[in-house]
């Protein structure tokens, strides 16, 4: 789960990274409000998850709260790459002479955390990475070890960063780990870190990434959950408890046991499309190895509730849950769903006992459903019945 | 022969005495894996009787591998205690330990993980895969033993059902050994693990590579094909329709900017020598022209 940046100057001041004061507002007199409290000047900042915002027009100093007020206004409801601004965080603003970049990340590749730091801030890291790699001191980091203050202390030596100014940004680096590991965070990101004026060093901007996996064990959390900008199909989805993703223009919905086979699904609906007015993939639904009746009836309800499907697929593959099982789902799944069923359904069985599977099927006789025996086969025909 | 796993292999099961642990073990024994003991932490001196055998519950790791030889331990804890059941698996110097357990937070498998590298002596397969099956030898996690058999063909994935889709597709021909890696941002074995094992193995005539959106795994293995594998691979990747920034299911499986796509991938394995299928049925259809079956 991505953050917003207020969130992540939240979770910074929370582990004592140091931030300038910040608050969020969904409307301009919010946004007032809060500059009168901070006094001075602020910058008003569209909150997105999209990187942009800045020559998007997203990015605003104001000089006192009336300017705020005007400020806000003109961000709020702003389109920034597809993105409606509904938030603006209000900061304070500060004298900056100097501009750095800091994360910590997971690694996927090495299979480790890793620390980048570099002087060269403010700009587009990965081309500083491309351009001037000698400028990206990149050290990884045991998921055992973590990092102290002496190893923070060696990782800002090696990123040349000034004496005079390195031992707070060791300390930094030291809160920012914090952050990182008791948040459960998959990336803190602090872009630019700057040096003010009076020589203090703070966290302007962040990005944090967290671990939705952890969220038994950070009940936090769920409070950043971003309830503005999930689709309401995803949202039904997920009250569900269903894994599922909305596509953009699609006519076949989907449903399929397992990740991998799922998404191999979306590909093969798609190859398949191109022979019937280019029909594509809905979205992506997984049920899971079990493909229960309840699950599969619950599912159903999900894509057929989505006005841009025209047909669905259903594609099992039975392992431990045999295609007999799996059929008997699809069927009482039909029987809760009653008259709510209104497309035509191509089911796909394969694996174990598919002849009983199949026979269930063909015995319940559903109107809507029909059988195709292979993956291809049956992509195919959901395509063509979605462009009819 | 086979990779990491023979008919040999005495396996203990972490997790046994819960209702996923219980009712893998009976399919595991039922498809001839030597099941030997299970592991829960509080329930040690506990006997299980699973379809008439019976099988010792240890406290720990290094108890049930003293008692019973175990070489081979399959977790399935649940993932709030997964990180202390791998950690204990991982100090009694156990030589694989298969993680099926879903949704185990990432820097509990990073650590984990990183505890492996350091111990040196401990193989970690997943977490949140499917396990691993030597046809008609040893099956240790929940692949589904009856959709194949023993033959000549070597099989690494990231999906489970995908892997299940491919051995069922090629059940005639068989398999040596199949292994779903998973699909998780960390996991212990990689697909040139994988490769490796099934280069060096005798019994491994070909191997299919299946693959998915996300991460540079099957980049790295391309690479590495390349180099060391003299044996025909054949290879399928999932996630060509992935938007940008959308996870797929698997934790790993999001496609970040222009890394990790789909094309991406085919492509790199089409540059080593991979002949990559457009769709699990293309993919086996190539594997059985190299057969010649």
């Amino acid at each position: 789960m991505d953050l917003y940046e207020y969130q992540a100057r939240d979770l910074f001041e929370k582990h004592t990274v140091p931030v300038l004061k910040g608050a969020v507002a969904t409307t301009p007199d919010q946004a007032r409000d809060a500059a009168t409290s901070m006094g001075g000047k602020v910058v008003v900042k569209a909150q997105v998850k999209v990187g942009g915002r800045g020559k998007a027009g997203g990015v605003k100093l104001a000089v006192d709260a009336a300017d705020t007020f005007e400020k806000a206004s003109a961000i709020l409801g702003m389109d920034i790459k597809g993105h409606t601004v509904h938030k603006v965080m209000i900061a304070q603003a500060a004298p900056i002479v100097d501009e750095y970049y800091m994360s910590i990340l997971l690694d996927r590749s090495n299979r480790t955390f890793l620390v980048m730091a570099s002087v060269a801030g403010g700009m587009d890291i990965e081309e500083v990475a491309h351009k001037t790699p000698e400028k990206l001191a990149k050290v990884p980091v045991s998921a055992v070890d973590g990092i102290d203050i002496a190893l923070a202390k060696k990782i800002i030596a090696q990123a040349q960063f000034p004496a005079d100014i390195a031992d707070q940004v060791a300390e930094c680096l030291v809160k920012l780990w914090e952050t990182f590991q008791s948040e459960d965070a998959t990336l803190v990101e602090v872009n630019p870190l700057v040096k003010t004026e009076d020589g203090r060093i703070i966290a302007l901007d962040g990005k944090v990434s967290l671990d939705e996996n952890a969220d038994f064990r950070q009940p936090g959390h769920a409070a950043l959950v971003d309830t503005d900008s999930a689709n309401a199909l995803e949202e039904a989805a997920k009250a569900k408890g269903l894994n599922y993703v909305k596509l953009d223009n699609g006519q076949v919905g989907i449903i399929g046991n397992g990740a991998g086979l799922v998404m191999s699904t979306l590909d093969v609906v798609a190859y398949a499309g191109e022979k019937f007015s280019g029909m594509r993939p809905a979205n992506f639904l997984d049920i899971g190895g079990g493909a229960s009746a309840q699950v599969m009836a619950d599912g159903l309800s999900i894509i057929l509730g989505d006005p841009d499907v025209k047909s669905v697929l259903v594609n099992v593959f039975g392992g431990i849950t045999a295609c007999d099982a799996v059929a008997n789902g699809i069927v009482q799944a039909l029987e809760l769903l009653g008259a709510k069923a209104t497309k035509p359904i191509v089911v796909r069985l394969d694996g174990n006992n598919v002849l009983e599977g199949r026979a269930i099927l063909s015995a319940a006789n559903h109107p809507l459903v029909e059988q195709v025996e292979t993956m291809d086969g049956a992509a195919s025909r959901a395509a063509e019945l979605a462009a009819k | 022969m086979s990779i990491f796993i023979n008919s040999a292999s005495k396996v203990i099961v972490q997790g046994m005495t819960g209702s996923e642990g219980t009712k893998h073990t009976r399919r595991m024994l039922a498809s001839g894996t030597k099941v030997v003991g299970g592991v829960t932490p509080g329930k040690g001196g506990q006997v299980v009787e699973i379809d008439g055998v019976s099988l010792p519950v240890f406290n720990t790791v290094a108890e049930a591998m003293s008692a019973t030889g175990a070489n081979v331990s399959v977790v399935f804890v649940p993932p709030k205690f997964a990180k202390a059941a791998v950690i204990d698996a991982i100090d009694a110097v156990m030589p694989l330990v298969v993680v099926i357990t879903e949704g185990i937070p990432v820097h509990d498998s990073a650590y984990f993980y990183s505890y492996s590298l350091k111990s040196g002596k401990t193989q970690i397969i997943g977490p949140n895969c499917p396990g691993l099956i030597s046809p008609e030898s040893s099956n240790v996690g929940i692949i589904p033993a009856d959709i194949t058999k023993k033959g000549p063909i070597g099989l690494v994935s990231k999906s489970g059902t995908l892997t299940y889709q491919m051995m069922y597709e090629l059940r005639d021909i068989g398999f040596s050994t199949a292994v779903g890696i998973g699909g998780d941002p960390v996991i212990g074995t990689t697909h040139i693990d994988c490769l490796r094992a099934f280069q060096d193995d005798p019994d491994t005539k070909a191997i299919v590579m299946i693959g998915e959106i996300g991460g540079d795994a099957e980049e790295r293995a391309a690479a590495f094909i390349a180099e060391y594998v003299k044996k025909p691979v054949v290879g399928y990747v999932a996630g060509f329709t992935a938007p940008e920034g959308k996870t797929m299911g698997h934790a790993g499986a999001i496609v970040s900017g222009s890394s990790g796509t789909a094309q991406a991938k085919k492509d790199a394995l089409e540059a080593a020598g991979v002949k990559v299928g457009q769709t699990p049925s293309e993919t086996a259809r190539l594997m059985r022209e190299i057969l010649g079956r």
